[in-house]
């Protein structure tokens, strides 16, 4: 339906398919015997043979294979490995639930900075009074965000955020002499929570979704009890949809005595709009690498910090970086009085938060709530442009994503969500997440977010609909089992990948 | 204020038209009012990108970073190497930087055989052949290896050698309150694990540091008798740089080998982003936590790469999985690779010898200080020392002198005399005149 979608000021879409093809030796291959990039510094320090002064037993008696190359060869290397890789900067990314938008270039610049970089974790509160007052306000920052009192950042990505807010919640229960340990999960939720609630010590109770696609108020009453020790939930929920009785649900698990985990998978979507903590919830994680737009580095680093209304800060990880009452305005470390302990070697991915503080105080109040009116404006624009060619299982208004399902198209035409995937990439895009949630049949999670242009979704959505309708064109549905053509290397044989693993060279 | 949205007025207006609404507000008429935030962040609105780089710079100008005025002699498990130019540009590229998990191999071939080669380059340096596309740090690689190694032996008892991380000994403790396994530390005699101590009878594991924390090369040999007599894990937490020249954990029997891999090549970062290592014996390798890249052909027979042995990962076994790591380090992972392969064969090996030859150089200066004295006994790239005064303290004055001393061991150790010692190391990337300085200033402190 897009051409009866006219913009007024023209332009085009900005996104295109990668280029490189063919294949890369492995840097094992460039390797000739005697050949380096590496030099030294003139240290003036003479060099010791370790054999001079340690036992020999304790000594290799051979040096480690490593590649022998030149730096020349070196970077040709992973240049050609980055043009067979596609990104962000790319083209559009439309991962539902990763939130895959833009990332700011000058948090590049803040991550380097020396000031920030070259500060040694073990170095006396004295000399990093810059970075501890930088994780004050990106607490400040991050509290305000989602309704919250108190927040750690050491947790790493956001399944660590998963575990470290799940251990507070048994910690904050022993505290209180509960033997609670259930937490429910909604069956559409990401695999991480069922895992973390594992690793958390608690067993999982599944709740299902009612026909709206939200948590079944009634499924939910009937597994309640003394034995419930929370829930954990994102809102919007994976098909994109706001949880619209979530207080009423917090006021239900609140009763037994149970706790509300917030997963902030899908924070983007309500950024200053809808708070967690004004919601019901008491624990929040948020993914940095998501909402606040940290880059997510080909699957890391993230951030996963972790947020919690007052009654549990007493529990937070430590050390916590924190305003010294002493008159002089200095920040230094506390261990909250009740501490699980740490959950990181040091404080956390310190960098990503810093890129993510940047990223905040840039866009502020008037900019974050742009950034979620945007990405929801995108996904129903996008959803309102496909939706005469692809099922949606659950229409209403989405909030920054939604899940079509191509359950249909595969029962008439045998093209499956996979192959749409596939043949996106010939055509300018990464593909939606697919076959999650597991609720939904050959779904296809769309997610746009606030940072691609008009332009660019509704080529987006253009691309979707003639490969639906390719799908159903006996002639030439054939070349959608066949794409991805274009792209670097086609479909893999991922079975024999799996049955005589092949994990290094 | 800046702002990454593209749109137009005239667009959002067109936009909204199309859905058949007036103003974006519209989009939540169906959020309840308890829900619905009605009122504006209290935060500032938002400023230009010059603004937010000046009032950042102004938070790391309130820093005293390491350099020229702060000569770092500091370690504990993140050190000051020199960089390879080459390997921090590779590692910037944005094709790197801004993509997303390769869960589509087709448009993800350079992460993909980044990882691949990643693998490769640390089974070679830990000596086992299983290696995974990194963890968040040396600690959660740690952790991991006893979630491991209790899964494997259907045991949940783990020895921990008190010469480990005391951060990564608290880390452990932290998620056993989840996992419900019981932790017990090995006492130390000296600087090295008391091996005559341990009964490892019934134990998941005996996780031990190679060095350690404390700079001493632990008896591998006596340890793995141990593990092989109990049935137990060996866990090996080793140093990436002194395995350059030391006998590799494989090869000394570890059936699991974590570190953390900062020193290879990564900046000091206030502790974060690192990257946790995680090898391990190839009969484990349906139990290693997280990503695991392995070779294969596309339908055209070219060889390419894609994530595998998924059936593990938290996404397809959800509550039975034994870990839930999805997102790990992989940008540093792919740095890390560069800067070995920058390193090459022979570059790895003298980067160890230079650090072993520095800390040396600096030791025999250091052991000459009245007062002062090395507590170690084999120690390749970091050691120990007793002052008279207070390590805090030191550490306080010595920064005034314009070093960063080492790191005063404050926590996780009350047995004397480590409680209130220092721990020093010096890189590469450290002069004699800068060592011989730094003597001199210590001389100073330590005789006040």
């Amino acid at each position: 339906m897009t051409e009866h979608f006219d913009l007024p000021g023209g332009g085009v879409a900005s996104s295109s398919p990668l280029v490189g093809s063919g294949t890369e030796p492995t840097i094992f291959e460039f390797s000739v015997p005697g050949r380096k990039s590496s030099s030294f510094r003139n240290s003036g320090v003479d060099i010791l043979d370790p054999a001079s002064v340690l036992d020999s037993n304790f000594l290799r008696s051979t040096e480690v294979e490593l590649p022998e190359v030149s730096e020349r060869d070196l970077v040709g290397h992973f240049t050609r490995l980055a043009s067979r890789q596609y990104s962000v900067d790319l083209g559009a990314y439309p991962l539902g639930s990763c939130t895959m938008k833009y990332n700011p270039k000058f948090a590049d610049n803040v991550a380097g900075m020396p000031g920030l970089s070259a500060v040694h974790p073990a170095s006396p509160t004295g000399l990093i009074q810059g970075w501890l007052e930088l994780l004050v306000m990106a607490e400040e920052y991050l509290c305000e965000i989602t309704g919250m009192k108190a927040a750690t950042f050491q947790p790493a990505a956001g399944a660590a955020g998963e575990l470290t807010g799940l251990l507070l919640i048994r910690a904050f229960l022993e505290h209180t002499g509960s033997k609670a340990n259930k937490i429910i999960i909604p069956d559409s939720s990401h695999g991480t929570n069922p895992a973390s609630v594992t690793l958390g010590g608690f067993e999982v109770l599944t709740v299902p979704s009612d026909e709206d696609g939200l948590v079944d108020i009634e499924a939910l009453a009937k597994i309640l009890d003394d034995g419930v020790a929370g829930m954990m939930m994102t809102n919007p929920n994976t098909l994109g949809l706001f949880e619209v009785k979530i207080t009423e649900i917090a006021r239900m698990v609140h009763e037994v005595g149970g706790l509300m985990y917030y997963d902030g998978a899908n924070l983007n979507a309500i950024l200053g709009i809808s708070r967690p903590g004004d919601m019901g919830f008491d624990v929040v994680h948020s993914n940095l690498h998501k909402t606040f737009a940290t880059p997510h580095g080909g699957g890391g680093p993230g951030s996963g910090p972790v947020a919690v209304s007052s009654a549990l800060a007493d529990f937070l990880p430590g050390p916590k970086a924190c305003r010294l009452n002493d008159g002089e305005g200095k920040f230094g470390w506390e261990v909250p009085p009740l501490s699980i302990g740490r959950v990181h070697s040091h404080f956390g991915n310190a960098l990503v938060v810093a890129r993510a503080l940047a990223y905040m105080i840039f866009n502020g109040s008037d900019g974050l709530k742009m950034a979620s009116d945007l990405a929801v404006l995108n996904a129903n624009w996008l959803k309102a442009s496909i939706d005469d060619y692809y099922e949606i299982p659950f229409n209403g208004v989405c909030m920054h994503e939604f899940v079509a399902s191509a359950r249909q198209i595969k029962k008439d035409t045998g093209i499956r969500g996979l192959d749409i995937a596939k043949s996106l990439f010939e055509r300018g895009f990464h593909s939606p997440t697919v076959y999650f949630p597991l609720i939904v049949e050959e779904a296809l999670m769309i997610e746009p977010t606030e940072t691609e242009s008009p332009q660019t979704v509704r080529a987006l959505a253009d691309a979707l609909i003639d490969i639906a309708k390719l799908a159903r064109d006996p002639e030439s549905k054939g070349a959608l089992h066949d794409a991805p053509t274009t792209t670097p290397v086609r479909r893999l044989d991922e079975a024999r990948a799996a049955r005589n693993p092949k994990l290094v060279f | 204020m800046g702002s990454f949205v593209p749109h137009t007025d005239a667009e959002i207006a067109e936009m909204l038209s199309n859905l058949g609404l007036q103003e974006i507000d519209d989009l939540y008429d169906h959020l309840p009012d308890g829900a619905r935030f009605n009122g504006e962040l209290s935060i500032p609105v938002g400023v230009s990108e010059a603004d937010v780089l000046d009032f950042m710079d102004s938070l790391a100008r309130k820093n005293r970073p390491t350099g020229r005025e702060l000569i770092c002699f500091a370690g504990g498990g993140a050190y000051d190497h020199d960089a390879s130019a080459a390997a921090m540009a590779m590692a910037s590229q944005s094709a790197f930087v801004t993509s997303y998990t390769p869960y589509q191999p087709e448009v993800a071939q350079g992460v993909l055989q980044a990882l691949f080669e990643y693998q490769s380059l640390i089974s070679r340096l830990s000596g086992l052949e299983v290696t995974n596309a990194s963890l968040y740090d040396g600690g959660t690689a740690l952790v991991e290896a006893a979630n491991l190694a209790c899964a494997h032996t259907g045991r949940s008892r783990v020895l921990i050698s008190r010469g480990i991380h005391p951060n990564y000994r608290q880390m452990i403790k932290t998620y056993a309150r989840g996992s419900g396994h019981e932790v017990v530390e090995v006492a130390l005699s000296g600087c090295s694990t008391d091996l005559s101590s341990v009964s490892l009878n019934g134990a998941a594991a005996l996780c031990i540091g190679y060095p350690n924390y404390l700079g001493e090369i632990e008896d591998l040999q006596e340890a793995k008798r141990l593990c092989e007599v109990s049935g137990a894990l060996l866990v090996v937490v080793y140093d990436p740089v002194s395995v350059a020249s030391l006998k590799s954990p494989g090869e000394l029997g570890a059936d699991v080998a974590v570190a953390e891999g900062q020193s290879l090549g990564v900046p000091l970062s206030f502790g974060g982003p690192y990257l946790g290592l995680f090898s391990a014996k190839s009969g484990l390798v349906r139990s290693v936590p997280g990503r695991l890249v392995g070779e294969t052909v596309d339908m055209e027979g070219r060889t390419s790469y894609v994530t595998t042995l998924r059936t593990r990962e938290q996404d397809i076994r959800r509550e039975k999985a034994s870990s839930n790591v999805c997102t790990n380090q992989t940008l540093i992972a792919i740095q890390a690779a560069i800067y070995l392969s920058w390193l090459g064969r022979s570059g790895y090996a003298e980067l160890s010898r230079r650090c072993f030859s520095a800390t040396r150089y600096l030791a025999d200066g250091v052991s000459l200080i009245p007062g002062v004295k090395v507590l170690n006994r084999n120690f390749f790239r970091e050691f120990a020392v007793e002052l008279p005064i207070d390590a805090v303290l030191t550490v306080e004055q010595m920064a005034d002198r314009g070093f960063l001393a080492g790191v005063a061991i404050k926590e996780g150790y009350e047995e004397s005399p480590l409680e209130g010692a220092l721990l020093i190391t010096a890189t590469e990337k450290r002069t004699r005149i800068e060592i011989d300085n730094y003597l001199q200033a210590l001389r100073e402190v330590v005789a006040k």
